[in-house]
């Protein structure tokens, strides 16, 4: 930062995080360099940074993880990035549910005023710049940069057409860049150890490393950091020691509701922003959800579609009505009630929304339905002509049974039955009555794992 | 008509959104951080709070309604006394959350969303809550429960129920809405 600040100009800050082919990490992947030397070409002032600390996809916390344990890291990115564009005053966005997140980044912002790093004149070059930060009140369409500026000047986090882009047109209608915690704490170590170190982890067009979370079912949970264009199948069954309990890995999650579902097959895909999106999926911000097989993909797009549609501003038609269709039509494959009519229907309204909504997220809400369509077909047709679930998950289409040679009488079940649907006495077989039961599976969670007596039916 | 209607209740209240408003500047672009403090501190919006804010920051009483209404962190009903929210992320989702949903939902009596007639129980749920390695995860009066079970769960509320029974002084405002 003091490198930065008091031996390199705004064009040589820029010039080497050109160079160094950083890529937003909030999602987009777009060319950090170029955003940038945009901000900084426009005249007006003033002008603004934002830390867009919003993270929303589920499944990924690896801007938490950077927010308490490295702040200083974010803020030093930041103050680095104002003397590039020339912006006098940041903020920094931080959801609601990251308590410790926010009362760390403040430690940070009170540390860096009195050690002289923020305010007035930083490490006497006669440059000026602070950080303000603002609380997330809740919302996932805030992450969208248009909707976060909307949120900071107090409004509902409603997004807006783009162009003009934030760096042209911005907070209170100034020039500002907006970029995602990860990428911002990228930067101090790109100044430090220059482009070149930098250039040389990754691929041709994604360079640096990712933090990924991996979780879901996998054996070692939690957040990896590694170059980019490694390929999934060493993250999955290297680093994330592969699928517990002996069961079979099915596929893994990339890029939250915006994203799809890689399967098996294409395992050795090397992970980088372009073979993601060619693959159906996204980087996002690098929630990577491992699947098994007791996951069923029907249920995930239905899961997926719920959230956007939940999530959805409700401002512009395609996204607000377009993934409410397809949620009830998934909900209706789901209870296997759908039919063969509903895969076609499901993929036309998947484009309507995916080319007609106002930001991405209505823009990108089909990619789950669509990536696990092209995947697991199979999985869906299953649903439709054979009323069946194979992943024995969507309630309408499976049946608990206990199996009487193997139940020992236990009472376990039957204390547990929300619905009393389980008869029996002590030390005698038990038996589920099905028109009581309501299919929570508490006798299936509940049945010690050495007697396994109950068991779940599809047709 | 937020002129008109007048505010009910103790006079502690009027002042504790003056000088909430007053931290931030009086600052229309405040709106958010301003209503955010207030529930925290009363656990809800009333509609005589938002008449207030409105008032006070001289915006349109639409406007205060726009935004608190849209974020959902801010509650315009009354909530519990107990706020239990299930992680309803993707991680949680694979790992059985929605079963421990509806677990709390049998075992409360209320939907995911709602808050119990006695004004004991918030039932919510959150789309991540960013600890996802330990899913499914739980939070309860502002713990965090994690590899949640049925069984677990029971034991939460059983400890949340023993609190209860604690003698506690009643924050102010809430409950007097209807
Ligand atoms: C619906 C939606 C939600 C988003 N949520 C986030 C988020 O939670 N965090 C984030 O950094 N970017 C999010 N983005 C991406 C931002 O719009 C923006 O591209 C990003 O903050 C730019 O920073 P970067 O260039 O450093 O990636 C979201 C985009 C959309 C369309
Ligand atoms: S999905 Fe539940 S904590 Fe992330």
């Amino acid at each position: 930062m003091a490198k930065a600040l008091t031996r390199m100009t705004a064009e040589e800050i820029i010039g080497e995080i050109t160079a160094s082919g950083l890529r937003g990490r909030g999602g987009a992947g777009f060319p950090t360099g170029r955003k940038w030397d945009l901000c900084r070409r426009e005249k007006a002032r003033p002008k603004y940074l934002i830390c867009n600390g919003d993270e929303g996809d589920p499944g990924a916390f690896m801007d938490r993880s950077v927010l308490e344990a490295d702040p200083h890291a974010v803020l030093e990115g930041m103050v680095v990035g104002a003397k590039a564009v020339g912006a006098a005053k940041g903020f920094i966005y931080i959801r609601n549910e990251y308590p410790l997140a926010l009362e760390r980044m403040g430690i940070a912002i009170r540390q860096g005023r009195k050690l002289g790093l923020l305010g007035k004149d930083i490490l006497g070059s006669g440059f000026d710049f602070d950080l303000e930060i603002v609380r997330g009140a809740g919302a996932f369409v805030s992450g969208e940069e248009t909707a976060l500026i909307a949120s900071i000047e107090g409004q509902r986090a409603f997004p807006r057409p783009r162009p003009p882009y934030p760096a042209q047109h911005g907070l209170w209608g100034q020039p500002t860049v907006i970029n995602n915690v990860e990428t911002w704490a990228n930067i101090p170590s790109i100044i430090r150890r220059g482009a070149a170190w930098f250039s040389g982890l990754g691929t041709e067009t994604s360079k640096g490393t990712k933090i990924f979370s991996l979780v879901g079912k996998i054996n070692n949970t939690g957040l990896v950091e590694v170059p980019m264009g490694i390929r999934l199948r060493d993250i999955v069954f290297g680093i994330g020691g592969g699928i517990p309990g002996g069961r079979e890995f099915k596929a893994v999650q990339i890029g939250g509701p915006s994203g799809g579902c890689i399967p098996n097959q294409l395992l050795d895909l090397p992970v980088d922003y372009e073979s993601l999106s060619r693959a159906g999926a996204m980087m996002g911000s690098g929630g990577m959800i491992v699947m098994d097989e007791d996951t069923c993909m029907v249920d995930i797009a239905l899961y997926f579609l719920r959230f956007t549609q939940e999530e959805s501003c409700g401002k512009c038609a395609p996204c607000r009505i377009g993934t409410r269709q397809m949620a009830e039509i998934l909900a209706r494959i789901a209870a296997g009630e759908g039919g063969p009519e509903d895969l076609k229907k499901l993929e036309e309204l998947a484009l309507t929304v995916k080319h007609g909504s106002l930001c991405g997220l209505g823009q990108t809400a089909p990619n789950p339905v669509l990536s696990t369509m092209r995947y697991f077909l199979d999985e869906y047709r299953a649903h439709i002509d054979d009323r069946r679930c194979p992943a024995l998950v969507c309630k309408n289409l499976i049946t608990f049974v206990i199996e009487p040679e193997k139940c020992v009488g236990c009472l376990l079940c039957l204390k547990n039955c929300p619905a009393n649907a389980v008869a029996g006495e002590p030390k005698k077989v038990h038996v589920i009555d099905q028109a009581a039961c309501i299919k929570c599976g508490a006798c299936f969670n509940v049945c010690p794992p050495k007697i396994r007596a109950v068991s779940k039916t599809t047709p | 008509m937020a002129q008109k209607r007048k505010t009910s209740g103790t006079d502690s209240k009027p002042t504790a959104v003056r000088r909430i408003i007053a931290k931030y500047g009086g600052q229309t672009r405040a709106i958010i951080p301003i209503l955010q403090d207030i529930q925290d501190r009363e656990r809800w919006l009333s509609s005589q709070v938002l008449e207030e804010v409105a008032r006070e920051l001289d915006v349109p009483l639409a406007h205060v309604y726009s935004v608190a209404t849209f974020y959902k962190s801010l509650s315009l009903e009354p909530r519990g006394r107990h706020i239990c929210t299930v992680c309803m992320g993707t991680a949680c989702h694979v790992r059985g959350g929605t079963a421990i949903l509806e677990h709390f939902e049998r075992r409360l009596r209320i939907r995911a969303g709602q808050t119990s007639p006695d004004r004991e129980y918030t039932l919510e749920r959150v789309n991540c809550l960013g600890a996802c390695a330990l899913a499914p995860l739980v939070v309860a009066d502002g713990r965090y429960y994690s590899q949640m079970t049925e069984s677990k769960a029971n034991a939460v509320l059983e400890t949340l129920g023993r609190r209860s029974e604690r003698p506690h002084r009643n924050p102010s405002g809430a409950g007097r809405r209807r």
